[in-house]
């Protein structure tokens, strides 16, 4: 488990950023996005999947999140 | 010396690995590419912030130099204790030329080294007793301190002291902010780690400490993030974005004091300038408070008006007019500047390898100027860092991360630039083999070289030493031919 922050991108609809090892990179998909469920397995554009627990749609953006690496690139 | 192609450019990569043994150049090959603007992602041609090879030469610094270096140092109401032995305290005092305005040792501290100076029995029985005794005496001898921070160096976290306990009894003691810093110099790869604790130390015992507490504010507050007014750099900045119409709270952490660091949670914009040091904290607000950030480039006419419009973008009609009116108001100056040095500088080809926003924020000035920044590279910069400088390099030229003493000198042997920007570190070499040199992280002793103002001084300082007549003369030392017998009889 790591501590992460999803944010509003400019190119993507969400950002993911890892502080831990400063990997700042565009959600290219998310598998839930919805008021009521959101989350769920994330794709990095680097390759990298995460997993974060499906909840309700945050509020307000930027997030920190615990997410699950799934597979991380490199 | 026209440019280097492509091939040419890979070609010089490999001829400098050559030397190394097979697992070194393997690693380093990692580090060097050739840039290539079609890429969108810097990490399939380039890798950052990993740990330097053993034997090699490399020019990184500590986390104890990201933390009271570069963050905590310049704020200058605060004593920044250098807890541990004397020596890092000691030579890395007052050289960095953070600017402020004060009475140095009665309100404000910067130039003054504090130190626990630690010996053997510290070590042995702990240090904890010693800082408690050293922030009374803190307390007695400069009462008009406004926060004390205890910068750990490397034996703190070795030996496994407390400093925790101890700030905060002291913190209760004297109602000051007493933040202890976990920055041990051993902690992660290069000084970038400790600019991470940093942040994260002011988000955790600063910035909460006047939350709920009343703040007049107005519509056009910001703060500048991440100028450490080098030689005024901050200063220069401060009055372009206060002559456009917005109110600048807190300046981080150049001339910066604990007050405007605690109220900057009150702000409406986040500025920043240097992203590798400081964007940690521009997160952490952004979630916490709610206050978007931005980053702009004070380097050069043209990145400057392109930031001042991209500021002014975020607020309303009058701060928009306040911007083209600052624009309009500076540009024939700026005319006047790149009229009078362009044809001294025109073409001329650039070598950088700096820090953590310069290898690619100056891009833009020397571009004023007619010149070419032909090598780039970051000391400590991360990933992200080269994202963004990919798209400000010229295709095919170099980019090398954390180099070695090494392959810098070959680099500069083989591309020959007419300038090559760096820091102390490498100054004298390519001073002695003949190569006009600039400090880019000092400015050499001058400065500033942020906004409209610093241009000037800029543009003359690269003029003066690219054009200074004394380089042909020199011959390297190792260069020399023996002095005839003869005429050193004679002398």
């Amino acid at each position: 488990m790591a501590n992460i922050m999803v944010q509003r991108g400019s190119k993507t609809d969400y950002v993911f950023y890892l502080p831990k090892r400063d990997l700042e990179d565009d959600i290219v998909s998310m598998e839930f996005d919805t008021p009521e469920k959101w989350g769920g397995e994330i794709k990095l554009n680097n390759g990298g999947s995460y997993y974060i627990e499906p909840q309700a749609a945050p509020a307000k953006l930027p997030i920190s999140l615990r997410a699950k690496r799934l597979d991380a690139a490199e | 010396m026209s440019a280097l192609t492509r091939e040419e450019t890979e070609a010089l990569i490999q001829e400098v690995l050559e030397v190394y043994p097979e697992k070194a150049k393997k690693d380093r090959a990692k580090h060097l590419a050739v840039n290539d603007q079609s890429i969108e992602q810097s990490k399939k041609c380039i890798t950052s912030n990993r740990k330097s090879l053993p034997g090699v030469m490399t020019i990184r610094g500590c986390a104890y130099a990201g933390s009271k270096g570069v963050v905590w140092g310049p704020i200058k109401d605060m004593i920044h204790i250098s807890h541990g032995p004397v020596g890092c305290g000691q030579y890395s005092r007052a050289g960095r030329r953070n600017y402020y305005v004060g009475t140095t040792g009665v309100n404000t501290f910067g130039t003054m080294n504090f130190t626990s100076d630690f010996q053997e029995k510290d070590i042995v029985f702990g240090g904890d007793k010693k800082l408690a005794k050293l922030i009374g005496e803190i307390e007695q001898l400069f009462p008009l301190n406004k926060g004390i921070s205890v910068q750990s160096e490397c034996p703190i976290g070795l030996i496994g002291d407390d400093i925790e306990a101890v700030s905060k009894k002291a913190a209760a003691e004297f109602n000051k902010p007493v933040v202890p810093v976990r920055c041990e110099g051993f902690r992660g790869v290069s000084q970038s780690l400790g600019h991470h604790i940093a942040n994260d130390a002011i988000r955790d015992w600063v910035l909460p400490r006047r939350e709920g507490k009343a703040f007049e504010g107005t519509p056009y507050d910001v703060a500048v993030i991440g100028d450490y007014n080098i030689g005024g750099d901050a200063w220069s900045s401060r009055i372009l974005l206060e002559e456009m119409g917005l109110r600048v709270v807190a300046q981080w952490s150049g001339d910066g004091t604990i007050a405007e660091m605690e109220k900057t949670p009150y702000v409406k914009v986040n500025l920043i300038h240097c992203y590798r040091s400081m964007n940690y904290i521009a997160r952490h607000m952004e979630e916490k408070y709610s206050i978007p950030w931005m980053e702009y480039n004070f380097f050069g006419p043209t990145k400057v008006a392109e930031s001042l419009r991209a500021i002014a973008a975020l607020f309303d009609d009058k701060i928009k007019e306040g911007a083209e009116r600052v624009i309009a108001k500076y540009q024939p100056l700026m005319q006047a500047v790149i009229d009078k040095y362009k044809p001294r500088l025109e073409g001329k080809r650039v070598m950088l390898y700096v820090g953590g926003l310069r290898p690619r924020h100056v891009i833009g000035a020397y571009e004023d100027l007619g010149m070419e920044v032909v090598g780039t590279g970051y000391e400590f910069g991360h990933n992200d860092d080269y994202d963004r400088t990919i798209k400000d390099m010229g295709n095919a030229t170099l980019i090398y991360d954390d180099v070695t003493g090494f392959e810098f000198e070959e680099f500069v042997k083989r591309v020959k630039p007419d300038l090559v920007g760096s820091g102390i570190k490498e100054k004298f070499i390519f001073q002695k083999m003949g190569v006009p040199f600039r400090q880019m992280h000092s400015w050499d002793y001058s400065g500033p070289y942020h906004g409209y103002d610093g241009f000037a001084i800029f543009a003359r300082d690269m003029d003066m030493t690219l054009n200074n007549p004394c380089w042909s003369k020199i011959t390297a030392p190792w260069l020399k031919q023996a002095e005839p017998e003869a005429a050193k009889k004679a002398a």
